[in-house]
Order: structure tokens, then sequence, then C-alpha cells
């Protein structure tokens, strides 16, 4: 069952799974008895079946365009965001996207090779809920979503970059 | 030059507890080596050949005295006593050890400076003319631009883990390009339309390393306000569809040439599109108060001071051959601008030791309002030097060895560390460059052959930008030897160009030899007036084949 960090560094339990994608030929195994993020896509396409489901969300991989969700991403209680690498940096753009022009307003988690060190630039770009790497020490999350007291550009966080506030 | 508010301070302290709090962490084992390696990587530290290696930004090149001296202390305390200037103009320190360098960073911020995304793959430091703000033919002044880039780029959340390094530069001459911009990610030119308003070029898709390319313009005029939502929008296309499957095709140029530049321009326009008005769109208030940091100095009243230098020339040869080739004109009436070489035979391009960093700071302060800049050629500018003082700060320069009057010529050689120090390289550079300085010792030779670019890089990676030297040299490896391959024709400039390979290679002993052949064919076939590139570009690469392999 994930342990889920939420922005101020709190620590949750909840039981939301990750459905992965079926392989060629098989259909999607969504658990009975537990949330489930299926592939956003097949979301899509099957989604007169969840509409309205509060245990139905979907996932993103880090290489899949959030577009296809455009105008109905509010219909989602949860969307989580795959970074299959913390390397892999296309998450934080899907992110803001997300939430900057699809306007987004329900739980987005980041998900997969989530470490320490990220998790405040996922703040930044809109992720209000971290499960982190179970092997990585989770007392630490707080300290880390908060290495930095503002930042210069906006954000998801603020749209009021550095600029404009030192100027008010 | 931009000076820290509370907000710079604040955040400069708060990325020195963070990279503590990382390396301890590292240290103690919580970080694997992959996972520490990008946020070491950000903070400037590499693990390289013989020992780690900290590299120190400059942003856009500029530096002031007491920052000269706190490098000097940095260098005596933690390293070995001399430090390195990049072609990104920036500061490499070559030994210090991993654990000392949250305390070196501690040091940095107390003089507002920073190793910030100074290596990794994330927006690293935008770089300018170092001419700016004193040269006659500028547009305007960049570095306000580039400072306000600058802060836009340092900690973005979306772009600290893009596919690849990415690498941005600012040029405002209309004459001349000291950046290389286009042989950047993005290469910024500042224009004014028809209507008289200011704005910039964008190129995007240039660089160098293993496919070099001339990036295409992209966009012929943006208007200046603009400028950091089309930043974002490049970035934000790059960073979602730049390729992540292979290192060696990931950087922004791969994608724009698989896109075409104008189907990669079409996906910027329509992302730019959705926030060119939002917040982040500058304010003219913004660019105003970043620009009231970068005015001009207390310059006195003066005339040019003519008939002094003509008399001080004719009494001072050496004095001479100097002012006319490491001395430039000013856009204020008796001042001029000085280079100080740091290309001495025997030193390695662009080492400056302890002794010599707190001698560049006290001449800054005595000649030139306590500031400084470093260039991509690996030397140093006084910008604002009394031309009535030129004469004695020749004679203070001299016995430091910054008055080696080559610049521009074929001895004025950028050159990367090479294998002496860098793990990456194939073949060192270091030697090639001393080998060739030895061979053309004779400055009037020199002056004849007029302006030459030799670039001479140890590795593919070609941070010696071999690629765009008149004469470029890359270090490669045959079978656990070291050769060399030479390209002629390449230009950083305005005429941007990437230089062709000559043929097969050499063994480093050959080098100087085969330089020499090479300009003999330049001195046999240049017409009067022709610079080097020129012939190169009249009579092709075949009479270099021909006498180099004869």
């Amino acid at each position: 069952m994930p342990k889920v960090i939420s922005p101020d560094g709190s620590i949750r339990q909840d039981n939301w799974v990750v459905v992965p994608r079926p392989a060629e030929g098989e259909s999607l195994d969504i658990p009975a008895d537990q949330p489930a993020l299926i592939p956003a896509d097949l979301w899509l396409a099957g989604h007169e079946h969840f509409t309205g489901r509060a245990d139905i969300g979907v996932w993103f991989d880090s290489h899949d365009e959030p577009e296809i969700l455009d105008g109905r991403v509010n219909e989602l209680p949860v969307i989580a965001v795959n970074f299959p690498k913390f390397s892999d940096g296309r998450g934080y753009s899907i992110g803001r996207l997300l939430r900057e022009r699809f306007g987004y307003v329900n739980e987005l988690r980041a998900i997969g090779d989530v470490l320490l060190d990220q998790l405040q630039f996922m703040k930044r770009c809109g992720f209000d809920a971290y499960v982190l790497r179970p092997d990585k020490d989770i007392t630490k999350a707080q300290k880390c979503l908060n290495f930095f007291s503002q930042g210069y550009q906006a954000a998801t966080d603020t749209d009021i970059p550095l600029f404009r506030r030192r100027a008010s | 030059m931009y000076v820290y508010d509370e907000h710079d301070r604040q955040l400069a302290a708060e990325r020195v507890a963070q990279f503590r709090d990382q390396t301890e962490r590292a240290l103690a084992g919580e970080l694997a080596e992959d996972e520490f390696l990008p946020l070491r990587l950000q903070n400037g530290l590499y693990i390289q050949r013989l020992a780690p290696m900290l590299r120190i930004c400059v942003p856009y090149g500029m530096l002031r005295s007491n920052q000269l001296r706190r490098l000097a202390r940095i260098t005596r305390d933690y390293d070995k006593g001399y430090a390195h200037f990049t072609t990104r103009q920036n500061v490499q320190l070559n030994w210090p050890a991993l654990e000392d360098v949250p305390d070196i960073l501690a040091e940095l911020a107390e003089v507002e400076m920073h190793a910030n995304q100074t290596s990794g793959n994330c927006i690293r430091n935008t770089t300018t003319d170092q001419f700016s703000g004193v040269q006659a033919d500028e547009i305007t002044d960049p570095r306000p631009y580039c400072e306000i880039i600058r802060q836009w780029s340092t900690f973005h959340p979306e772009f600290a883990f893009l596919p690849r390094k990415f690498k941005v530069a600012v040029n405002a001459s209309e004459h001349t390009d000291r950046a290389a911009i286009q042989v950047h990610d993005i290469g910024l030119q500042m224009v004014r339309n028809e209507a008289g308003e200011l704005g910039f070029r964008v190129h995007v898709g240039g660089g160098l390393g293993r496919t070099p390319m001339v990036g295409p313009v992209i966009r012929q005029f943006l208007p200046e306000l603009d400028l950091l939502t089309y930043l974002e929008a490049v970035l934000r296309v790059y960073n979602r569809y730049g390729r992540r499957d292979n290192k060696f095709k990931a950087r922004i140029k791969i994608l724009v040439k698989a896109l075409t530049p104008e189907g990669f321009a079409e996906k910027v326009e329509a992302e730019w599109q959705h926030i060119k008005d939002s917040p982040t769109r500058l304010t003219r208030e913004a660019i105003e108060r970043t620009q009231s940091y970068f005015t001009e100095p207390d310059y006195a009243a003066l005339d040019n001071a003519t008939d002094l230098l003509a008399t001080q020339r004719f009494e001072h040869r050496g004095f001479d051959q100097w002012l006319t080739h490491n001395v430039d004109s000013h856009k204020k009436p008796g001042y001029a601008i000085v280079n100080l070489t740091l290309k001495k035979t025997g030193t390695p391009p662009g080492d400056v030791t302890d002794q010599q960093l707190e001698q560049i700071a006290d001449l800054a302060d005595e000649y030139s309002f306590g500031e400084i800049r470093v260039t991509h050629h690996q030397n140093v500018v006084l910008a604002d030097v009394r031309q009535d003082q030129l004469l004695e700060l020749w004679h203070a320069i001299t016995p430091m060895g910054f008055a080696t009057a080559n610049l521009n010529t074929l001895t004025d050689v950028i050159c990367c560390p090479g294998g002496d120090f860098c793990a990456l390289a194939n073949a060192k550079s270091i030697p090639v460059a001393e080998a060739i300085q030895r061979k053309f010792d004779n400055l009037d030779y020199l002056y004849d052959l007029g302006n030459i670019d030799l670039n001479i890089s140890g590795c593919m990676n070609a941070c010696g930008h071999h690629h765009v030297g008149n004469i470029g040299v890359l270090g490669v490896d045959k079978k656990g030897d070291e050769f060399y391959q030479i390209s002629l024709g390449g230009s950083s400039h305005h005429d941007a160009s990437i230089g062709k390979i000559l043929g097969p290679s050499f063994a480093r002993d050959e080098m100087p030899e085969v330089i020499s052949k090479i300009i003999d064919v330049y001195v046999d076939k240049r017409t009067e007036e022709e610079t080097f590139l020129d012939t190169y570009r009249r009579v092709g690469i075949d009479p270099f084949k021909e006498r180099v392999y004869a």
C-alpha cells in the first residue's frame, strides 16, 4: 500500500494501485476492491464505463501526451505521472500542462523513480502527491520539499515570477 | 555589474545548504552514485581523471576584483594554487576534495558567486560578447538580458532534467559575433526591426560535439518583452520531444533537424501561443531594473590620447605591437579595451595561478573600475582603461605574463584541458598547443599571417571548439594511441561554418610541421588583404591536402 507524501511533507497511506498497460491481446485487469490508476488512453477509449467513478484514475508515462485528455481531466479524481527514471524530465512538463493548460484541479501524483531531491521540482510543477521510491528515507521528504523558499520563475505554484514580485 | 538583492542572497544560501545536505547523503551512502551524479553536476562538480573538478559559474563572463581575490584564496586553501578559465567564460578548479565542495560553495556565495548549472542536463551559463557595454557598434548592452535569462533558468523546476545540456548565447554587436551564437542550442542576436523596436533574431539547434551544426533561424524577430515566454516554449518542446534514447542524439540540434527548422518553429509557435501573455512575459520595469545594474562606470571626460600614444609607440616597439594587437577601441573617447592574454608559451591556455588572479584583481582596481571579463577564447579583458594609462599598464603586465601580443593570431589557441586532466579526453591537447606555439614564436611572422583561429579539442565533445576553428585540431584515439585530426575552414563568427576534415590523422610530434605546411599553402595562395579563412574559402581544401599529404 503506497505511502503518499503531501506537499507539506506529511505522510498518509492509501490503496491506489497502478494497473500496468496490458500486453497485446490481454485486457485491463482492474482490481475489484481497490481504487485503480489505468493507462490514460485506455480510460479515454472506455470512458463511458468509468465516468463518475471515484475509484478509477489514470496514469501517464513520460512519453505520453496529456493533450488526449484535454477537456476531460476533471472527470478524474487522480492523475498520476510516471517517472520511469528520475533523470527523465518530461513528467515536469506534463504536470504543468495538466495544471496550467488543461485546468486540472484534482490530485496529481508523481509515481515511479521518485527520489527526494526531485520533490521540490515536482511540487513546483503541480504535483501534490508523491510516492517515494520505497528504499528512500521518507522522513527527509519535508526538508527536501522545502530546500528553497521561493523560485525565480513562475511555475504552477506561483504565477508571479520574482521579477514581478521585485517590482511590487 | 549585477548585485544580489535579498532574494538572490537567500536563494544562494539555500543552494549551499541543499548541496551540503546532498553531499552528506552521498558520502553516507544514502544516494547512489548515479543519483548523486546529476545533483553534483548541477553544482559544477565532476569526478575527473585525477581528482574532482569544480566548474564555477561566471555569469556572462563578468567578475569583480573581490571575486577574483576570493577565487585566488580558494585555489590556495582548497586546491593547488591555480585555476583555469574555460571556453564557457567559467572558472575551473582541478583538484578540490569532494567533501570540501560545500565549504567552497559557501565561500563563493559570500562574494555572490556559485557553481549552479555549470554542468549537467540543464540550462548552462548564458554567455555573451566580452566587449558588451563598451563597444560602439552594439545594438544595446546584452548583459541585462543575460542576467534576466540567468535568473529565469536558475533552478527552473521544469527544465532541470533535460535530454542533454543546454547552452544559450547572446550577441548584440552588429558587425561581429564574439559569442559564437550560431553554435549554441539557442543563439540570440539582438536586432531592431523596421519600426526601431528592440528584439532578438532566434537561432536554435546549433552546436558542436559529435554532430556539429550551425543553428538555423527559427524566428526573425522576437520582441524583447517576449524573451522568456519564447525561451520557455522552445525548452518545453525540447524537453518533451528531444530524444532520450541515445545521448549522442539528444541535443536540440538533432530534434530541429528531424522536424526541419520550419517544423520545429511551428511547434514552438503553437506552444508559445498558450503562454506568451502569461505573467512570465517580461515587463518594461523588469528590464529597466536589470539594466540599472549595468550602467556606465564613472568615466572621466577625456579626449583620445592620439598624440601621446603615437609618441609612446615610437619609443617602445613592444608597446606598439601590444597596442596594435591586444588593445581594442572603446566607445568612450580617451578609453580603450585591454585584452590580457593567457597564452604565454609554456602555460596551458587559460591557466592562471592564485598570484596571477590577485594581480588581475589589483589591475582591475587600478585601471578598470574593479571589473574584468572572461572571454570564450580563454583570455581576460579589462574593459575600461584610460588611454593615457596604457603604457603604465603594459609595463605592469609584461612581467606578469599577460602581455603576449598574440591576440587573434595563430598562437592565441583555444585549447581544452584534454587528456592531462579530463576523463573524457581521447588525447592530450595542451602539449599540442605548446608545440605549435614554440614553432611559431616569431611575432612578426604571426602578424603577417593575420587573424587565424586555431582551436584544439582533446575529444569529440569539442570543448576546444575545434569545429569552428579556421584550423581545428581534434584528438582521436586509435587503439590506445593518441592521434590528431585536422579540419579547415571553421568559423564561429557571423559567417559561422563548420570546418571540413582534411584527411587521415597525425601523430602528436608531426603536428607543428603539419600546421606549418597548412600555413605555407595560405602564404602561397593568398592575395593581399585575404585572411586565412578567405583564402581557404576561395581555393578550397585540395591545395592544403596536396601539400600536407605530399
